[in-house]
């Protein structure tokens, strides 16, 4: 566990060393800031629901750009060779990566805490499910980035590591959309799978144990396919 | 020290190793020689736990790879081959986290990644990317990645491939201190690093181990041609061709060259026995004027053609 905490902050910081960082923070800002205020006058509501309505679909696409260098990085430089024959284990590994993406989308959401500052000036918001939202955030964050990181130890290749870590996301997040087409005896089943419906349900404000044990799940599932992928490379 | 016993790997149904034996004292530079593709690389690779044998087995000490992996990977220093670094972080800091990694801490860090900087000539790259650094200090950096531990085991994959001969030289000599105490396994295919550094060798070909001793019994138990190799005045390749063809050893007489007079040929033969005196007495009842006589000693390279060679 200690050599996890040691990758984890090898990788953190060369989120912040290479321009990553700050270009996927600066889009994720950007994209949020936009959408978010651009309606927010129409309604005349002071709360965040607009931009929690948005984020499932904006984190399908920035968390596994976020992650999918994790993995696929090393094995095209073939850096997993030196990695691996150091005294760590492949859980070692996979933990620490995971970590620190969950920390590079903890650094890209704090600026966004401006949004609810900047509502709190011109109305009366409710903390209650702007806290919760925050909570969500995370875990669907986490979420996503054990997909990604999934996506990124099966390939060398970055880019497919990013495509197959969107669609996944992108089919968790808009499957209980869909559910118009499915027969009725998979609905439930389907609406539980979803991202998007779990998170809207913690964005409410209600910290529900369901939805949170089902963002637990996916990150267990997540983690444990990325490290089945990399043993298997041996 | 290190024992491996019927070791075997299948990629798919590619049989990459196929059920070696070797095994290594304590202290010993062995030097694994084989032709591209013979198993080298994946051979070091399962010693070093980064891929797992089909079946077969190493013990190093008197762990076994299987199950105490994480305690052979504490005692074991590896440079695989071209040194695959991270390219964005400085050699400082790749140091300084291979030394976290390694658990060296405090004082003890920023002494041995001093004394590793001295030992391997990389001060003055400390702060440069990895990513920008040439060959010959990439592969610095990872052998001080490798000994970071001080390990009792290091493994080298091809150190010296891609490197100028200066550097080369400067390798061989730090491999020559370290393996005064340590027990080292190196690959390489360059002939001539293998019989300089290398107490044993061990020939692998297409999975299988051909040769195993050292430079000088290799050279002694393979019979192959002998070659002698002399330069004379004052002579015509026909009249030098039918006096030496009376010695009944020798296979053969053929000319290298002739020019301004001067005349080199050489001699081939598969007896045990030195021909050099026959050959000497013979030329002595000419007028030929010798300019030139020696007998060329078996070569490692023919030894590694010959035993490598496909079927």
């Amino acid at each position: 566990m200690r050599q996890a905490t040691h990758i984890f902050r090898k990788e953190f910081s060369a989120y912040f060393i290479s321009p990553i960082a700050y270009i996927v923070i600066s889009i994720f800002l950007l994209v949020t800031g936009w959408f978010f205020f651009a309606t927010f006058f129409l309604f005349n509501q002071a709360s965040l629901r607009t931009f929690y309505a948005l984020l499932p679909v904006v984190f399908a696409f920035v968390i596994p750009a976020i992650t999918m260098r994790l993995i696929s990085e090393e094995l095209n430089v073939g850096s997993d060779e030196i990695l691996l024959t150091m005294p760590v284990t492949a859980r070692d590994v996979i933990l620490g990566k995971f970590f620190a993406s969950v920390a590079m989308i903890v650094a890209m959401l704090i600026p966004t805490l401006a949004y609810p500052l900047t509502v709190t000036l011109m109305g009366q918001l409710d903390w209650g499910p702007v806290i919760g939202g925050y909570i969500g955030a995370v875990l669907l964050g986490a979420a996503f980035s054990a997909i990604g990181l999934f996506a990124s130890a099966l390939t060398r290749n970055q880019i497919i590591a990013f495509i197959i870590g969107l669609a996944i996301c992108f089919a968790l997040t808009l499957i209980d959309k869909l559910l118009y087409f499915l027969p009725q005896s998979l609905l439930g089943v389907f609406s539980y799978l979803g991202a998007d419906f779990h998170f809207q349900n913690i964005a409410k404000g209600i910290i529900d144990s369901r939805d949170v044990l089902y963002f637990v799940s996916i990150c267990f599932v997540g983690l444990y396919a990325a490290y089945l992928a990399l043993r298997s490379k041996q | 020290m290190i024992l491996v016993e019927n070791l075997t790997k299948y990629f798919h149904s590619l049989c990459a190793v196929d059920q070696i034996n070797f095994d290594i004292q304590k202290g010993e530079i062995l030097g694994l020689l084989g032709p591209n593709g013979a198993g080298k690389t994946t051979t070091l690779r399962m010693l070093t736990g980064y891929l797992r044998p089909s079946s077969g087995n190493i013990r190093i000490k008197d762990l076994s790879i299987d199950k105490d992996t994480l305690e052979i990977k504490k005692i074991l220093g590896y440079l695989p081959e071209s040194a695959p670094l991270y390219h964005d972080m400085l050699v400082f800091d790749y140091l300084n986290y291979v030394a976290a990694i390694r658990q060296i801490n405090g004082k003890k860090k920023m002494s041995r990644i001093r004394h590793l900087a001295d030992l391997c000539g990389i001060n003055e790259v400390m702060h440069q990317p990895i990513g920008e650094l040439s060959k010959g200090y990439k592969q610095r950096v990872g052998l001080a990645h490798a000994m970071m531990n001080d390990p009792e085991v290091l493994v080298l994959d091809e150190p010296t491939s891609g490197l100028d001969p200066n550097q080369i030289v400067e390798i061989r000599k730090i491999i020559k201190e370290i393996g005064k105490e340590k027990t080292i396994i190196l690959s390489t295919h360059i002939l001539s690093e293998a019989e300089a550094t290398c107490d044993r060798i061990v020939i692998i070909s297409q999975g299988k181990i051909v040769a195993d001793g050292s430079a000088e019994n290799l050279k002694q138990s393979t019979r192959g041609k002998n070659i002698m190799k002399l330069s004379v005045q004052n002579a015509d390749f026909q009249t030098v061709h039918e006096t030496l063809m009376g010695i009944k050893e020798l296979d053969d007489v053929t000319r290298i060259s002739e020019t301004d007079g001067i005349l080199s040929i050489s001699l081939s033969y598969r007896s045990k026995a030195d021909l050099r005196p026959k050959v000497y007495s013979k030329i002595k009842e000419t007028n030929w004027v010798l300019l030139e006589f020696h007998q060329e000693t078996q070569s490692l390279e023919n030894i590694f053609r010959e035993l490598t060679k496909e079927n």
